[in-house]
């Protein structure tokens, strides 16, 4: 078997699922969460219309807690690609002093990913949105459908799923309903390396190790960016190599302990590594079945 | 062209799939530590045995405060010599619907077989799907083989047992533990009356190729790329065959005939290009090609009336006479069917289309053999099908005036279901004379 023979098999199907959607919804728009698997939904969607542009708009939910070299590397990319970015913030929230440690991890993800991308989805009246969540990620999302059906109030009901035999797509929607669409959904997280060092698309510089100011929580190492990050008792920044392996916001995202600083090591690091992507996701464990939950109530 | 395996499971509740699934992601390390550790935590509430390795893919939460599995869960692993996708299907008959969506796209279905009891009748009826799904390797995995002292004579009994369905397929029968590991990614010496393959090793290696490679050119289109005056192109992914440009190609179901000038994509113009892939073409006449057409070099069936099997998947079930949309490929249509079948009933219906498809057997080609039916009214995924056989149309109304529409009508203002179904017979019969 060649590795790129298994890429090229993904990539089709990427390509056909994104085409399908184009072709069936009035208004679709591409979930653009800037980390490594959006930009491979980027690059997938670029050469799905090829010789024509990207038919949809890219939307961002911003926290306004995100690592700061994630936002420079979105505008970058979105100018770069010369497609309409529409960014949207839960500014009410945030004048209301919404954050982690003040709120909870909880209601600060409602508040700033659930409820900001819902009213955005709404405001934009976005019949299908993009998402490049991959099934490998965490279990409940290994039930997820390609085309996973929401209700008017954007939440999943896993009891309620469509069948979805062979690759024949159901675009067809009830009043208020709508879907999240997910084409990488067959997609590991090395095959996305892979696909990023074989097309040599561009990630934010976040991925690749470097020296950075941190606080070392257990096995995780969080980059205070925000100051309202506490400094709990004892404890002190410290220079360490490490770097991003799944991007979000930054007080609630860890980096880990790495020396990988190219796309080639970082394959190389995974292939021994022992630990999921998401293990550093404070937010998958604030509960059992957190994701799922999330889910329910309309997140990714 | 795939360079992956799909595989599907499917035995009977308690059977241990999602064990035997957990149990090859921990051996291929398709799954990770902090996984590992969390699912050892929630074992201990559980019974069975040092590691529930079903925790890994019961993800849902109704799933493990059951105990089973509710819905179809996608596993990726790889080996050194290959990638699978695997789809673990529920065991509950309430969950055929699963079963069924999981056998659509796999090649090799992993048969599981309780030792201690026997081949049982959803044993009967999973081997029935995945065979009318058109898989035909199978693995009946006798699992629990540690449950009854390793002993050869109960798993001798199983095998001659096997599911009439099995006839004509490729079957490698292995006994083994999936909670102990037996007979999975090695040979048990506990067996050592076991002359076959492990079961990783026998998935690495099984040549379960699905299209034949002689098979011919089909293109259902799926978008009309009109970027600006210039450029024309039609994009789609490759059901089947090879093109090059300059072939000759026709479009149906109209039947013009054409060329194709170039193959477009992203990374260049392509010479040509294979099934799987997802090309644009570009066509030498000025023809009138939209989504749902598609191009081949060989004819296709083009009809409007075909036999097909039907799993149905919907609690409301199929009825004679009610208009559904079905979609094939890329295209969506009107279309009626002869007989009900309730929720998971598998039937030979007759389906009657508003508007001609082109299309092969389902046993020719998968992709364009094959159907959805779709509930008008809630917009459910209600049917899966698979087309049979070609049936000469008719001389009709349904050829010509919306006969579809006008059944609809009468079903829709009809007081009761069994008016509806006695209304559109006799307008049907009206019709055909």
């Amino acid at each position: 078997m060649s590795a790129t023979q298994h890429l090229r098999a993904l990539e089709a199907e990427s390509i056909y699922i994104l085409r399908e959607v184009a072709a069936e919804f009035e208004r679709p728009v591409l979930l653009y969460s800037i980390g490594k698997d959006s930009s491979v939904l980027l690059r997938l969607a670029q050469k799905a219309f090829h010789p024509g542009p990207i038919p949809f708009p890219l939307l961002h939910i911003d926290t306004t807690y995100k690592f700061r070299e994630m936002i420079e590397f979105r505008d970058r990319q979105a100018a770069a690609i010369g497609a309409t970015l529409i960014v949207h913030t839960n500014t009410e929230a945030i004048a209301d002093g919404a954050q982690p440690f003040a709120i909870g991890t909880q209601r600060c993800c409602g508040l700033l990913k659930t409820k900001a991308l819902l009213d955005a989805l709404q405001a934009g009246r976005f019949d299908a949105a993009f998402g490049g969540a991959r099934r490998d990620e965490e279990r409940s999302r290994a039930k997820e459908r390609v085309f996973s059906l929401r209700d008017e109030h954007g939440q999943w009901d896993p009891r309620r799923q469509r069948p979805e035999p062979w690759r024949i797509l159901n675009a067809r929607l009830n009043p208020g309903e709508s879907v999240r669409v997910f084409p990488l959904s067959n997609w590991t997280e090395l095959d996305v390396w892979h696909y990023i060092e074989a097309e040599d698309i561009p990630v934010v510089p976040l991925y690749f190790a470097r020296e950075h100011e941190v606080l070392v929580r257990g096995e995780s190492l969080i980059v205070p960016e925000q100051s309202f990050v506490p400094l709990l008792p004892g404890e002190q920044r410290q220079r360490v190599t490490c770097r991003m392996r799944s991007l979000g916001c930054s007080p609630c995202t860890g980096a880990v302990r790495s020396t990988a600083t190219t796309v080639a090591e970082i394959i190389q690091e995974l292939v021994v590594v022992r630990n999921s992507e998401r293990q550093l996701r404070i937010i998958d464990h604030d509960q059992d079945g957190s994701m799922e939950m999330k889910k329910r109530e309309g997140y990714f | 062209m795939s360079g992956i395996l799909r595989i599907c499971t499917a035995g009977s509740v308690d059977d241990g799939k999602s064990t035997l699934i957990g149990r090859l992601l921990y051996d291929s390390r398709g799954v990770y530590e902090d996984q590992v550790r969390s699912v050892a935590a929630a074992s201990r509430n559980r019974t069975s045995g040092p590691i529930d390795f079903s925790l890994f893919t019961d993800g849902l939460r109704a799933e493990r405060e059951q105990g089973i599995t509710i819905d179809v869960a996608y596993r990726y692993f790889a080996t050194a010599r290959r990638k699978f996708i695997l789809a673990d299907t529920p065991g509950h008959e309430q969950y055929t619907r699963n079963m069924a969506t999981g056998a659509s796209t796999a090649e090799v279905a992993v048969l599981l077989v309780d030792a201690r009891r026997g081949i049982r009748e959803q044993t009967w009826r999973h081997a029935r799907i995945a065979r009318l799904f058109g898989i035909n390797t199978f693995v009946l995995a006798v699992n629990k083989i540690d449950l009854v002292g390793f002993d050869e004579q109960v798993f001798r009994g199983i095998v001659e047992a096997a599911p009439d369905a099995l006839d004509g397929a490729r079957v490698q029968a292995i006994p083994l533990s999936a909670l102990h590991g037996d007979n999975v990614t090695e040979r048990s010496e506990r067996t050592p009356w076991y002359d076959g393959p492990a079961l990783l090793p026998f998935l690495e290696t099984v040549d379960a190729a699905g299209d034949a490679p002689s098979s011919s050119f089909r293109f259902p289109v799926q978008l009309v790329l009109r970027p600006d005056a210039k450029f024309r192109g039609y994009a789609g992914q490759i059901a089947s065959g090879t093109i090059a440009a300059g072939d000759s190609v026709r479009v149906w179901p109209s039947g013009a005939r054409t060329r194709v000038t170039r193959i477009v994509t992203w990374d260049g113009d392509l010479p040509s290009a294979s099934a799987g892939m997802s090309v644009t073409l570009v066509l030498g006449h000025d023809l009138d090609v939209s989504r749902g057409d598609v191009l081949s070099s060989a004819p296709p069936h083009v009809s409007r009336r075909f036999a097909a099997d039907v799993v149905w998947m919907d609690e409301q079930p199929l009825r004679a006479g009610r208009p559904y949309v079905l979609k094939h490929g890329a295209r969506s249509v009107t279309a009626e069917v002869d007989r009900t079948l309730s929720l998971n009933e598998i039937g030979r219906v007759t389906v009657t289309a508003a508007r001609p498809l082109a299309f092969e057997r389902y046993g020719d080609d998968r992709t364009t053999g094959s159907f959805i039916l779709i509930d008008p009214a809630s917009n459910f995924t209600a049917g899966a099908g698979m087309i049979a056989e070609p049936l000469a149309e008719r001389r009709t109304g349904l050829s010509s005036s919306g006969a579809a529409a006008r059944l609809a009508r009468a079903a829709r203002v009809a007081e009761t279901d069994d008016a509806a179904v006695t209304v559109v017979a006799r307008l049907l019969e009206e019709m055909l004379i």
